[in-house]
């Protein structure tokens, strides 16, 4: 052979294709999209809570030059309320979901009451605050216990106690009886603090309109545009799917914000039809904090049973998670199917049993944000560990070690209703960790240090999350009541030229799948990386594909891409045995080329049969022209990375200030196409749990007020308050895929809020501190040591 | 309305504008430079760092009136020509973006830091980011990016 052969470049840590763009300034975010004849919309927002409307006169703002309308919820009736996609598996949901503008009553602050269009966002602004809205206020609730408590306000008319529902997993027989037998058991109240996702961009829309054809065209910030494309039309406008396209541009973040289905899709449609004008909504910061969803808020009794040295024979949870005003489109399947089935996490329970209260409150609503579930499980039980660790004076390492899943036990039923865990091998990634953080030494250190009146405090986190969601067959309406499919797709097409064109359901917004899913097909088909185009984010010209979420687009998405590559070397191989008159038997194809068997010097390249495949002067009998291939892939399970993560700390005990002084993270995801880009995914995992163990907490107030409305109030980690990161990895591969991949976007998240409490308890441990909720603020810490 | 004239990466625009129309809008709106972002409304979060006269600001809260016989420089200006200036090639190799979207006032922020202290130590370049917010990186790479530009601005200057 004559030609070389290319370099594999799958496993390389090569830059992004993805970034000269951004680097210059050149991307295409939604708020730089224009429109001729845009109109914008400003929103009028409830300030109460819970509030009847009484009146709305928009005559003032009407009235403000350049302004073209005004709507309320009542005008437009025509139109569905969002839906919910995800009610809890088996059980009785009582679902109530938003309109696109507040009809009767509003339910949190923020929501929407009605919508002023004008020729520009000032203009816009203006007039807002001209629309004279009356309201009668009724009483509120924030909190998800109290509200199911008697004499609660209520909510809805069909949601009593303000119930969503009730749901449980596990053997609640076999738990208690673990419990009333058990040598040692402990009880802790765990909260889960509300989070807000903050994406650096906001959400918004942008909706055209076409009279002629009846064809609407959405640019939205989402990170699903083909399930906002089924949701919008077959639910709330009741029109064919074939009538809505919708395009996905840059997207500045997302961490599950952007999954979902929100009011401003659905007004923009309706207003842009209505008036035959396009519609632009970008919200602002603030309204951004107070009406996209929040995440977490979990309000748990936990409670875990062992033996005195050691092993764990029960675990009990009963939480309260509060849902808000209403479900956002998968609310209730995050703290049931994502939360209580993996609540073992990485351990060997042999009775274990979970219920949720799913409840609505007067606050926005609640659903996932990065890790959805597994972050509020995996702090569960390794605070839960860590305690009981501490209650029977061993090493939290050493219970930890005792209780995993071994590696024989794979695949391994947790007994939660959880699928088999596929594959996992936990005790190296703990070994590495500690080396790391020189484990040994730094009990030494820390004993000499307390002498000193310092105190230092390290903590581990064991972790086990599932991803790649899902086979549809489980996750889907008959099972855990998601009400679709989880399968990916992706189409490649070899042009004329060779050059390679891949659609695919999946989208990035700032995960690098583009150049991740490039050197897959570049290695699989041999061609040079720079020949391979990756497309997404336009319902026009892509497969239906559930979207990117759920640390599933390499798994999920990237295996759909594997197996059109499949098909088309399948297709190679048959039109190169008919070009050079052999056996397709015979045929090898390899690094781009296709070849008898011992014949590597007459080879076809894939250019070359491309070429012979598009002209079809010459097919086999019955081949279709071109190479052109589309695959759908339903995992046959899920996927389950993990990994141990270690932070120390050091507790100014005058201040209550936490020093991290170290963070060590060694996750195991699988194989790694690009590690520099699994890397970038865990660094910034790390931190969003890293700011919720020390920092960030969404507060209302008794009124139902959002403290934290702004970026003032809520705080989000600058780089001082960020740790240094060290990171390792150990490789398990997934035998799911072919690939063997198993999703690095939430593992970060998911580990690592417990790996800083454990250590700030850890280091608090000489004052009696046994528990703390988070934030672990100065205030809460120092009340600790101080306030016994 | 009141006529403005800037000098925007190096070409001059007059404008007229409303008197309370922010740097940002002007820079976005009227003139299409779509690389400087808003991520926030109370000045936070750094994603519309642009450097009036040199000097790196937020045009979240500048006003364009205040914009004017100034000269700007966005992001969009920031390349000489085809060759990325260090930083934007930093942030390239380092990894240090992700969505992108607080890139440009990431990239902004760190030029003006870098002239203020052109050999800063990782702590120095936490602390000199403080306004600046980014969700996705953890951080961790936009100081390995700003590093690597210090350095290649060191061996550049040295040369």
């Amino acid at each position: 052979m004559t030609t070389e052969i290319k370099e594999r470049i799958v496993g390389r840590s090569i830059k992004r294709r993805e970034d000269p763009k951004l680097i210059t300034g050149k991307g295409s975010y939604i708020d730089d999209i224009k429109l001729a004849g845009m109109l914008h919309v400003a929103l009028v927002r409830s300030p109460y809570a819970h509030a009847t409307i009484t009146s709305i006169d928009a005559s003032a703002a009407l009235a403000v030059p350049g302004v073209v309308a005004v709507f309320i919820g009542n005008d437009m009736l025509d139109i569905n309320p969002l839906p919910c996609a995800w009610a809890a598996g088996r059980v009785k949901n009582n679902l109530n979901t938003p309109r696109a503008l507040a009809v009767g009553t509003v339910r949190h602050v923020g929501e929407a009451v009605a919508m002023v269009l004008a020729e520009d966002r000032y203009i816009a602004r203006d007039a807002a605050d001209l629309v004279e809205v009356e309201y009668a206020a009724l009483p509120v609730v924030v909190d998800a216990k109290k509200a199911t408590e008697p004499g609660a306000p209520q909510l809805h008319e069909n949601a009593p106690n303000n119930i969503v529902m009730e749901w449980d997993c596990g053997d609640k027989a076999k738990t208690d009886a673990a419990f009333a037998s058990a040598e040692v058991t402990i009880a802790e109240p765990i909260i889960n603090q509300r989070l807000i996702p903050t994406p650096m961009e906001t959400r918004g829309s942008i909706t055209r309109y076409d009279e002629a054809t009846g064809e609407f065209t959405v640019w939205m910030t989402s990170q699903a545009p083909h399930v906002m494309r089924l949701l919008l039309t077959a639910f709330v406008f009741g029109i064919p799917e074939t009538k809505l396209r919708c395009i996905s541009p840059n997207i500045g973040g997302g961490f599950g914000q952007k999954i979902f289905c929100y009011n401003d899709m659905a007004f923009t449609m309706w207003a842009a039809r209505k008036l035959g004008r396009p519609v632009k909504f970008v919200e602002d910061r603030s309204e951004n904090y107070k009406a996209s969803t929040h995440g977490r808020d979990h309000i748990t009794d936990a409670e875990l049973a062992g033996t005195k040295d050691g092993t764990i024979t029960g675990l009990r949870v009963k939480t309260y998670a509060n849902l808000g005003g209403y479900l956002s489109t998968i609310a209730p399947g995050i703290p049931t199917t994502l939360y209580g089935r993996i609540l073992s996490g990485v351990y060997k329970i042999p009775a274990a049993y979970c219920h949720v209260t799913g409840v609505y409150t007067n606050t926005a609503m609640v659903d996932a944000y990065r890790g959805a579930g597994r972050p509020e499980a995996s702090y569960l039980i390794e605070r839960m560990i860590d305690r009981y660790a501490a209650e029977i004076g061993l090493d939290p390492a050493d219970v930890r070690r005792k209780n995993f899943i071994q590696p024989e036990d794979f695949p391994y039923d947790n007994g939660l209703g959880m699928l088999p865990y596929d594959s996992g091998n936990y005790e190296p990634a703990l070994d590495k960790a500690l080396a790391i953080a020189g484990y040994a030494d730094f009990r030494k250190a820390q004993a000499e240090a307390r002498q000193n009146g310092r105190y230092l405090g390290l903590g581990i986190s064991s972790y086990v999350e599932v991803c790649g969601v899902a086979p549809s067959a489980w996750v889907g309406l008959a099972g855990e009541g998601w009400g679709a499919g989880l399968f990916e797709s992706a189409n490649v097409r070899v042009h004329l030229t060779g050059k390679v064109a891949v659609t695919t359901g999946s989208l990035p917004h700032g995960q690098g799948l583009e150049t991740t899913f490039a050197q897959v097909v570049s290695d699989e088909l041999g061609v040079p990386y720079d020949d391979v185009e990756i497309q997404w984010g336009d319902t026009q010209g892509t497969p239906f594909g559930y979207g990117t979420y759920g640390s599933r687009s390499l798994t999920v998405g990237g295996t759909a891409i594997k197996k059109s590559l499949d098909k088309i070397k399948e297709k190679a191989k048959k039109l190169a045995a008919h070009m050079l008159e052999a056996n397709e038997a015979d045929i090898v194809f390899e690094d781009g080329k296709a070849y008898v068997k011992g014949s590597p010097d007459k080879a076809k390249t894939l250019g070359e049969i491309a070429l012979q495949a598009s002209l079809a002067y010459s097919l086999p009998a019955g081949m279709e022209p071109f190479l052109d291939e589309t695959s759908y892939y339903d995992p046959p399970n899920c996927t389950f990375p993990f990994g141990t993560h270690i932070s120390i700390v050091e507790v100014d005990t005058e201040t209550g200030r936490i020093d991290l002084k170290r963070y060590i993270a060694v996750d195991d995801c699988g194989n790694q196409i690009n590690p520099l880009i699994v890397q970038g995914q865990i660094h910034g995992g790390i931190v969003q749990g890293v700011a919720q163990a020390l920092y960030e907490r969404a507060v209302y107030d008794e009124d139902g007020q959002l403290l934290s409305g702004t970026l003032m109030d809520y705080a989000i980690p600058t780089a001082e308050m960020s740790p240094h990161i060290e990171t390792d990895h150990t490789v398990t591969p997934s035998p799911v895929n072919p690939l063997g991949v198993k999703g690095a976007g939430e593992a970060g998240t998911i580990a690592s809020a417990q790996c800083v409490m454990n250590a700030v308890i850890d280091a608090l441990a000489p004052f009696g501190v046994k528990h703390m909720q988070m934030p672990a603020s100065p205030e809460r810490v120092w009340k600790a040591i101080h306030q016994k | 309305m009141t006529t403005i004239s800037v000098t925007v990466n190096g070409k001059q625009y007059t404008r007229d504008v409303e008197p309370r129309m922010l740097l940002v809008h002007f820079l976005r709106e009227q003139l299409n430079l779509t690389g400087t972002h808003i991520g926030c409304d109370t000045s936070q979060c750094g994603a519309c760092v642009v450097h009036l006269n040199g000097v790196s600001v937020k045009s979240c809260t500048t006003l364009a009136v205040q914009a004017d016989g100034a000269t700007v420089t966005t992001i969009e200006g920031l390349a000489n020509g085809a060759t990325l200036h260090p930083l934007q090639e930093g942030f390239w190799e380092k990894h240090g973006l992700q969505c992108g979207y607080c890139t440009p006032g990431m990239i902004m922020a760190a030029a003006d830091l870098l002239k203020h202290n052109p050999n800063p130590s990782d702590a120095e370049i936490r602390h000199g980011l403080e306004g600046n917010l980014c969700r996705c990186t953890g951080y961790e790479n936009i100081v390995k990016a700003v590093r690597y530009a210090a350095d290649k601005m060191s061996v550049t200057t040295a040369d």
